[in-house]
């Protein structure tokens, strides 16, 4: 089916994750080539059409007290068509967040992968909680079929100083797992992304390791409690850059 | 303000303005529907196509569907409105134009003489009252032709950028993505990268490392680091050997402020690398992408349909006689196009509107995970760009973009574009493929290697 290279074609094939096929006869496409790329398109497209095990997530966080929430999209299909709902808390959930003025707010939510939610968050939130000594944390809110900005009408709500948002990034065909983190400063409605900074790629395939990213976060969070912003103002130190949302 | 209104199987639909009627006679697309301007029922959207039919052209030149007096794309399309070539026009309908464009008259001069004469607006009108075989037709019949150090848009023939992405800008992978190309032809409309790290150190490092392998091999090619304008001037004051400045671009002035561009921006880029004079066979050298649902995305769309918004994106890349321009259709995302058949049609609208207007225009023929788009989409909206003359499509290894997680085309759909079609890649490329003989030669995989630097 496809054309095995010799060691040296396999060394320039080891020097970049790009399908390479470095055959100078060309020709079609070897099926296993073409099947590989349909078993990674269907485990992307899995990721993003599958639910979220959100008793899985609550059994992982316990002891710690987690809510559960909704977004303005009431199912998968409006919340890809319709941004603007998955970025907004629905009436009745608005309504169960209690008013504990934390200095952070941890976010869980879908965003468009279902197994980064489900292999990184509750690691995450530990990890993000031990490297933060000193900080209270509200309960862990998780949003279903929630956008990045979700988590500013959490954290309003619940009156935190910090919105942590961890949300499932959009699969591609070689990580479908990938865990993002956005750190915002006195979230409310209608914060803009250039406001936020992004810990993205936290995923075991090649990514962050959940503790480099809890670090980071860590770092971040007390630097914006210092400065009193996040985003752009807020520079990291250590080269990660501040990016724009990327849900 | 002029209302319009149209009678369709006895009822009556009425548009309170132009940007309203348009919004509701394009046909469906997800982007429109957030925006809350689409067609609010079928014949509602077939209603407003009857009354864009008979809508005189001579009304976009009077009402405008950004105001002039706060958008500086509308005054650029309406100051530089060629109306000598609008002229022989002047007196249709949009109906009219449709129906003429369709006739043996609008033959490749006839088309290149108008496109001065027809604003974006016009043309973005004419598309949404033509079917998908229209817009392939036509564009067929248009030719674009740009030349750099190779000679884009002649009939037969159909380019490619070779994408030779990676997630860390190593060289050495981006090196063997560039030589896996090569081996499949690919590369003459422009080897481009998009660096993961847009610092202007890493992009010069990044443009530095392409020309020197474009002088080692005597490749009639051109290169191109995708990073803002602004930081390709500073690299070209730099001294840094750049082809072509690439910029994304939208197709109103608040979008392209969230772009970080203005026109006047855009002009001194476009200055600063033709006073270069590193083109051989010519000096087109901007390279713009654009894609509809990008001034949504901006909050930046004034109420106007998003495939209108598109065309005039065109509209200011045609101020600057571009090398390169294509649409990144299907990487926008769901909520502006939500499947394949929405992205196949704005594909083919994207690359017809283009032409018409006199661009040289290609298409990234891709898609998102989260499109209901598979690779049998990309094959037919591949082989009817082909059918209709695309001037080049994008390639990458395997159809799997590792840096930006996408699909795009892989290397052997060109080949088999060019095999299928009989097209052929641009001809001082073709002749220099001839001469390496790349594909079936003596160069062994080691010595191609050993050039490149790649150390393996």
């Amino acid at each position: 089916m496809t054309r095995d290279l010799d060691p040296f074609g396999r060394r320039l094939r080891a020097l970049t994750p790009a399908r390479v096929r470095l055959d100078p006869e060309g020709g079609a496409t070897p099926l296993a080539s073409v099947l590989d790329f349909q078993l990674c398109h269907a485990r992307a497209r899995d990721a993003i059409r599958l639910p979220v095990d959100w008793q899985a997530v609550k059994a992982a966080l316990a002891p710690r007290e987690a809510i559960e929430l909704q977004s303005r999209a009431p199912d998968r299909d409006t919340y890809i068509r319709r941004p603007d709902l998955g970025r907004r808390l629905a009436p009745d959930s608005l309504a169960r967040i209690p008013r504990s003025a934390p200095d952070l707010a941890i976010v869980i939510a879908d965003g468009l992968s279902a197994s980064a939610v489900a292999a990184h968050a509750a690691p995450m939130v530990e990890a993000v909680a031990a490297a933060l000594t000193g900080f209270s944390i509200g309960p862990v809110a998780l949003v279903r079929e929630g956008r990045v900005a979700a988590g500013d009408e959490v954290a309003e709500a619940m009156g935190a100083r910090l919105c942590l948002m961890l949300i499932g990034e959009r699969p591609g065909l070689s990580v479908s797992d990938s865990l993002g983190a956005y750190l915002t400063f006195a979230p409310r409605i209608g914060t803009t992304d250039s406001a936020r900074n992004c810990v993205s790629n936290i995923h075991g395939n090649g990514g962050l390791p959940h503790a480099a990213a809890a670090d980071l976060i860590a770092y971040l969070a007390r630097r914006a409690l210092e400065i009193g912003a996040t985003g752009v103002a807020l520079k990291d130190e250590r080269g990660q850059a501040t990016l724009p949302s990327a849900d | 303000m002029p209302v319009y209104s149209a009678t369709a199987g006895g009822e009556t639909f009425r548009f309170g303005t132009l940007a309203a009627l348009m919004a509701a006679a394009t046909p469906a697309r997800s982007g429109d529907q957030l925006a809350g301007i689409a067609a609010e029922t079928e014949a509602h959207r077939v209603a407003a196509r009857y009354a864009l039919a008979d809508l005189p052209l001579a009304e976009f030149l009077n009402e405008a569907v950004v105001p002039y007096e706060s958008d500086e794309v509308t005054r650029l399309i309406l100051d530089t409105h060629d109306r000598r070539a609008f002229a022989p026009l002047g007196a249709m309908t949009v109906g009219d134009l449709r129906d003429w464009l369709l006739s043996p008259s609008a033959g490749a001069e006839a088309l290149s003489s108008a496109a001065p004469g027809l604003t974006p607006e016009m043309v973005a009108a004419v598309s949404k009252l033509m079917r998908n075989q229209d817009l392939i037709g036509v564009a067929q019949k248009a030719r674009v032709v740009s030349r750099f150090r190779t000679t884009l848009g002649l009939e037969g023939r159909l380019a490619t950028r070779l994408q030779p992405n990676h997630p860390a800008d190593d060289p050495a992978g981006i090196a063997v993505a560039v030589l896996d190309g090569l081996l499949q032809g690919t590369g003459d409309a422009v080897i481009g990268i998009n660096p993961a790290s847009d610092s202007i150190p890493n992009c010069t490092r990044l443009v530095e490392a392409l020309d020197r392998l474009r002088l080692e091999f005597g490749m009639p090619v051109q290169s191109c680091v995708l990073t803002h304008v602004t930081n390709t001037m500073r690299m070209i004051e730099a001294g840094a050997p750049v082809d072509l400045p690439f910029q994304s671009i939208a197709g109103t002035e608040a979008a392209n402020r969230g772009f970080g561009v203005d026109l006047a921006v855009l002009k001194e880029a476009n200055d600063a690398a033709r006073s270069l004079h590193r083109g051989t066979v010519g000096d087109n050298v901007m390279y713009f992408e654009t894609g509809q649902g990008a001034a949504l995305s901006a909050d930046a769309h004034h109420g106007v349909d998003q495939q209108t918004l598109e065309v005039r994106a065109y509209g200011v890349a045609r101020a600057f006689d571009p090398f390169l321009v294509n649409t990144v259709v299907g990487f926008i995302g769901p909520e502006y196009l939500y499947d394949g058949k929405q992205v196949i049609r704005a594909g083919l609208e994207d690359h017809f509107c283009a032409k018409l207007l006199g661009l040289p225009m290609g298409v990234d023929v891709c898609y998102t995970n989260h499109v209901e788009a598979d690779q049998d989409d990309m094959d037919t909206l591949m082989t009817l760009l082909a059918v209709a003359g695309v001037n080049f499509v994008i390639c990458v290894p395997g159809a799997d973009d590792v840096m930006l997680s996408y699909q795009t085309l892989a290397f052997e759909d060109a080949a088999w574009l060019r095999r299928t079609m009989g097209k052929r890649p641009a001809p001082e490329f073709e002749e220099w493929l001839a001469q390496m003989q790349l594909a079936s030669g003596p160069r062994a995989l080691p010595d191609l290697a050993r050039r490149m630097g790649i150390p393996a």
